[in-house]
């Protein structure tokens, strides 16, 4: 008749057992809330990196000279102190472990996530709070990732820079690089669309951050979301102005 | 004054045990008094069943003056139904209007496994407590009561935490399954205390680490503190999450050095 | 009243209050009580039935002294036991407002709440107790409400003149409650208790007259299983649900009492029942429960009904002239804050009268306009703005604009297993604390002294008693589940549960248990007379023979089933409601919770008996239920002075 019937023991002894202790580090992440420390300080290293890059790429209006000087400048960074590029490649390779470090915490926790209800909602689900921004996290985040190997590909190594064109990558020549590659509308348009959602993805992590690092004071509570929505602000526009200034032929060889 | 609301549809979920799979059942409710409470409606349908020599659908609850927290139910995709900061047993059907659909479906998630029908097991949160959800004061030997004054805005503070009433809406609300808030009412509640210093960090490190064997992890959709019947703020995940990292980096034999 | 002439003494009905002066005798009973070695005390086993505050600061407290303890919850964790759900405040003779209050005063309080029916030796001892229980909850971290100073806050509530009251917001209890699950929960952490939840008690062992142990039934698999220990504690709380309607919540029960009763337990006062002025008024048949709304309302708000007995204006419209404040009328010193059984039955004899207001004619108003417009609806807001907000919730008015409608409903049970002052029962071994036992309030409960007693019978008498009783049997075998009884007791409870199945008749056990409650809430309500209570001694049997034919349980006895379980605890509140009215109809005088229409002044003000019934009525169980034998404890006071209870 019933289809089973649990085997029940009383309860007790649930908390003599001792947690198996690893290194400090390694055993903060073990859990939940320290992955989500892990997401929070990967997310500030790379909202720092985006904004920089964002800043760094306005030289664009001020002409080729400029934007191609600042790569320039980029490369030298701390030289002659330090030997050329080497600092750069510092930054790349720390920016690549906190994106691995980031995307490792996030599947994991997306593992977790899936195994904590393992049976779902049987009818639709009536969200009060959740945000399209909240929601489609896993989303954005994948299609920004997306982006920035076609992004690398097409600026960095220019390996896909001339497909549909009759031009020649020059690794040194940025500015003609941009404006090449953004003169084909689909491109223009895949990375409009990609920052869009990088936008949507800061709106939500960077208010995130505050509540998993517990930065949390009635002094400046009301200031989170308004931070997070006005750096991811600051941030999209600016990206989403240089193919439209392409495209538009603001910006142009 | 008092009205009818006719020609409810409700769709029920019947499981008959953990291992069945389950289905929803359709009854029709002709007519029932907008005073009604939720589970009273329930009951009415009850006791129909019984008169059709049909079993009665199981559900948790009782003191139905919203404080007990055994009261669940998902309502029309939301915890404990459409009315904010309340629960289900404090729901009545002048939420409804005349021909509404109701789907009624237990709480989901792999630590509140479903017992039958509507009733599910919320043991998970009895483990987090009992790791250390509490301030060791063996019976005798406690001061006098006003020897430690607590600061008026912190004992706010923590009975604001401390209001929850375990009903697990926050797990059932939060897309996915973590118990984030409810851990972080009781370690805000007793973190906030000065009798709860002696044991903050040990506190907040048992209690996450029990968290994190039977749940999902926080994602900030902020779910969990919409459907919380006491309206806890999320501010009290912050504070466990402070604590917990505290609890990690803290050279714990001179903790009164901030 | 020939029977009560010739006074039956019973050996049984020893009080055990210990020699000395009031003010010595709980000293006296710790420094001669025996006591059990530390690393004896785990060869005792303890079962501990119920999870609300007696019960889980018991089982905390005994744990932590080193006693083995398993503890029982009929519910899905210790954390919901009901009272969670008090609301005002919790006594302790403090002082700490420096208002004169003292422990004798509070003793002397509650003995005169209580109209002189309780133990004079108890109730001092609960007093004493009071101050060490708010050190003990304060340093588990209960977030008592505070000033701004830090310093510990008090109110005032009824039937006191002092501000003694410690309260935690409008949830006190919860706080309180969580308090003690805290400690329990760390027990079944480090496995000094043994936690079964989801499993009730369904009938008691005794053994060559000793509680031997206890027969539970798991609620989820149906199974029986027998549990042997020392010593058994019942902590499960009041049998206010008989009523049907009440602010208890739905599944509080008195089978726990019952069974005990059963086996041996003499059953104390089962008439005193407290009816709590200011609850919700029943909206509907569907109702299952009544809500109370707390009694610091009436600080401010203003009891009234129409004068006319066709009045259908909305209640702003009626004019002064024609509205009838009958509790200042009344009792013009005490007015609206006139004490709990005392407004409940104003209200009553109001309502029957066919002056009552709502769709059902079934309340009183209790109005804030004049508040609001003496204070401004900001402090009023202030003050009761959780309430307001409950009550529109549940009524589904607006009590800023429109007087809430109040009407009495049960509330809180005195009476219960008779106990001496160590809490055992007159079964040896067994105990019963908080609601579950009679002991400390007489016939009438004051305001804020619920949570009180739970936790000093918990937490600082009964590991104290227990330790007394227990140290005796050190190295004394006691039977175990292998002995027969046990076995015999489970195959009866089998039988009976069966039974609910096999009528399979048409109607349900809530059908029953409605029918039940109107006749108990009619006859042995706020009001109880000859005439009423011969006839309920009628007509619950005839109702109660047909429940044993026309019943309807559905499903099977495995696996959860909420039918049988309802069905076995109304079975134990028909046999309970005829103990009830029989001792209402014995007890021939008014006192307290106890009205008795033929005994009352010309003001209608209850007029007690001390020549005759100043007495404790224990009930006797002899197999029949309309058949049981009442036996008597006489009171003496030594201390306080008889006096009649005026609030005029």
């Amino acid at each position: 008749m019933s289809t089973s019937t649990p085997t029940r023991q009383p309860v007790t002894a649930t908390a003599v057992g001792t947690r198996k202790r690893r290194p400090l580090l390694l055993d903060l992440y073990s859990t939940a809330v320290g992955k989500k420390y892990a997401m929070a300080i990967s997310g500030i290293a790379m909202m720092g990196f985006v904004m920089f890059h964002m800043l760094g790429n306005t030289k664009m209006y001020l002409g080729a000279a400029e934007l191609d000087g600042y790569a320039e400048f980029l490369k030298k960074l701390l030289y002659p102190l330090a030997p050329k590029e080497s600092v750069l490649w510092i930054l790349r390779v720390s920016l690549l472990g906190m994106l691995a470090l980031h995307l490792h915490a996030a599947w994991s926790l997306t593992v977790l996530n899936r195994h904590a209800r393992p049976v779902r909602y049987q009818s639709a689900r009536d969200y009060q709070e959740a945000s399209l921004a909240s929601r489609s996290m896993r989303l954005s985040g994948i299609v920004v990732v997306m982006f920035m190997v076609w992004h690398l590909l097409d600026l960095t190594f220019g390996v896909v820079n001339t497909i549909g064109t009759d031009g020649v990558y020059v690794r040194s020549e940025v500015y003609a690089n941009v404006v090449r590659s953004f003169d084909r509308w689909p491109v223009a348009l895949f990375y409009v669309v990609a920052n869009l959602l990088l936008g949507l993805h800061l709106a939500h992590g960077a208010w995130s951050i505050f509540q998993s690092l517990g930065w949390n004071n009635p002094r400046f509570n009301a200031w989170r979301v308004a931070f997070a929505r006005g750096f991811a602000a600051i941030v999209v526009i600016g990206n989403i102005s240089f193919p439209i200034a392409v495209t538009v032929g603001i910006v142009s060889v | 004054m008092t009205h009818l609301v006719s020609n409810l549809t409700l769709k029920v979920w019947r499981q008959n045990g953990p291992a069945d799979k389950g289905k929803f059942e359709t009854h029709v409710i002709e007519s029932i008094t907008d005073e009604a409470s939720f589970l009273e409606m329930l009951d009415v349908l009850n006791e129909r069943l019984i008169g059709e020599n049909k079993e009665a659908i199981v559900f948790d609850h009782d003191c139905r003056e919203g404080i007990c927290g055994t009261c669940s139910l998902m309502i029309n995709g939301q915890a404990h139904g459409p009315q904010r900061g309340s629960t289900t047993c404090q729901l009545h059907m002048r939420s409804f209007k005349d021909d509404d659909t109701i789907v009624i479906e237990p709480w989901r998630a792999n630590a509140f496994p479903i017992i039958k029908d509507l009733m599910v097991d919320r043991a998970a949160f009895d483990r987090i407590v009992e790791s250390g959800g509490f301030i060791t004061s063996p019976t005798g030997g406690a001061p006098d009561a006003n020897l430690i004054p607590v600061p008026k805005p912190v004992a706010d503070a923590a009975m604001d935490a401390a209001a929850c009433i375990g009903c697990g809406a926050c797990v059932a609300a939060c897309p996915n399954s973590a118990a984030n808030l409810f851990v972080g009412a009781k370690l805000t509640h007793l973190n906030l205390l000065p009798q709860g210093q002696a044991e903050r960090y040990k506190r907040a490190e048992a209690m996450v680490d029990t968290m994190d064997e039977h749940f999902g992890s926080c994602t900030n959709h902020g779910e969990c503190s919409a459907a919380c019947p006491k309206e806890i703020s999320l501010d009290v995940i912050a504070l466990m999450n402070k604590d917990y990292r505290s609890a990690k980096f803290k050279n714990r034999k001179q903790l009164s050095r901030k | 009243m020939t029977m009560l002439q010739d006074r039956p003494t019973n050996t049984k009905l020893i009080s055990k209050v210990p020699d000395g002066a009031l003010v010595d005798k709980w000293d006296n009973f710790k420094a001669n009580a025996k006591l059990v070695n530390p690393s004896n005390k785990r060869k005792f086993k303890v079962i501990v039935v119920g999870t609300g505050l007696a019960g889980a600061s018991a089982a905390a407290s005994l744990a932590e002294l080193g006693y083995r303890v398993d503890a029982f919850t009929f519910h899905d964790s210790p954390r919901r036991a009901h009272s969670i759900a008090a609301q005002g405040g919790i006594n302790a003779a403090k002082n700490y407002q420096g208002d004169g209050d003292s422990v004798s005063r509070l003793f002397t309080d509650t003995i005169k709440g209580g109209d002189f029916r309780s133990r004079e030796g108890n109730v001092y001892r609960l007093a004493q107790v009071s101050v060490n229980i708010i050190d003990q909850m304060v340093a588990q971290g209960v977030p008592f409400a505070r000033d701004y100073g830090g310093l510990l806050d008090n109110r005032s509530f009824g039937g006191a003149q002092v501000s003694r009251t410690f309260y935690a917001r409008g949830q006190t209890g919860q706080q309180l409650l969580l308090g003690a699950y805290q400690q329990l929960s760390r027990q079944i952490g480090l496995g000094g208790v043994r936690l079964f939840n989801r499993c009730e008690l369904v009938d008691i062992v005794v053994i060559d007259g000793r509680a031997a142990g206890i027969v539970t039934r798991d609620l989820l698999t149906g199974e029986l299983a027998s549990h042997a220990a020392h010593a058994v504690v019942l902590a499960t709380g009041g049998y206010g649900n008989a009523y049907y309607l009440s602010t208890n919540a739905m599944n509080c029960n008195v089978t726990a009492a019952w069974r005990a009763h059963q086996r041996g337990a003499y059953f104390a006062n089962p008439c005193y029942t407290q009816i709590h002025p200011t609850c919700i008024p029943q909206a509907d048949a569907t109702q299952s429960k009544l809500t109370l709304m707390s009694e610091s309302l009436r600080n401010d708000g203003r009891v009234w009904v129409p004068k006319n007995f066709d009045e259908n204006r909305a209640a702003h419209e009626i004019p002064e002239q024609d509205r009838d404040y009958f509790l200042e009328r009344l009792y013009p010193a005490y007015g609206n804050l006139a004490p709990r059984d005392i407004s409940s039955r104003a209200a009553k004899r109001l309502v029957d009268k066919g002056l009552g207001v709502g769709p059902l004619k079934n309340g009183v108003y209790l109005d804030f306009a004049e508040a609001i417009g003496r204070l401004g609806r900001p402090v009023v807001e202030e003050r009761y703005g959780n309430l307001f907000e409950m009550y529109e919730r549940i009524a589904g008015e607006n009590p800023y604009d429109q007087p809430m409608r109040i009407y009495p409903a049960t509330h809180y049970t005195m009476g219960g297993l008779w106990v001496d002052y160590e809490l055992q029962t007159t079964i040896p071994g067994l105990y019963a604390a908080g609601e579950a036992n009679f002991s400390d309030h007489g016939t009438n409960r004051l305001g804020a002294s619920a949570l009180m007693q739970g936790l000093a019978d918990g937490y600082f008498v009964l590991p104290y008693t227990i330790s007394n009783g227990l140290a005796p049997l050190l190295n004394k075998t006691v039977p175990g589940t292998d002995h027969p009884e046990f076995k015999r007791v489970e195959t009866e409870a089998k039988v009976r549960f069966q039974g609910y199945l096999n009528v399979r008749g048409t109607r349900s056990p809530d059908y029953f248990h409605r029918e039940l409650g109107k006749l108990i809430w009619d006859y042995c309500g706020m009001e109880r007379d000859r005439n009423g209570l011969e006839r309920a001694l009628t007509e619950i049997p005839a109702l109660y023979s047909e429940f044993k034919k026309d019943l309807r349980v559905t499903g099977t006895g495995e696996g959860i089933n909420q039918t049988l379980e309802k069905a076995g605890r109304v079975d134990d509140f028909f046999q309970l409601g005829t103990l009830m009215c029989k001792d209402a109809l014995t007890r021939e005088e008014s006192a307290g919770g106890h009205f008795r229409v033929e005994y009352q002044t010309e003001e209608g003000e209850a007029v007690r008996d001390d020549e005759n019934f100043c007495h404790v009525a224990a009930w006797e169980w002899t197999g029949d239920e309309n058949n049981a034998t009442r036996h008597e404890e006489q009171l003496s006071f030594e201390t306080v002075q008889l006096a009649t209870r005026s609030y005029k």
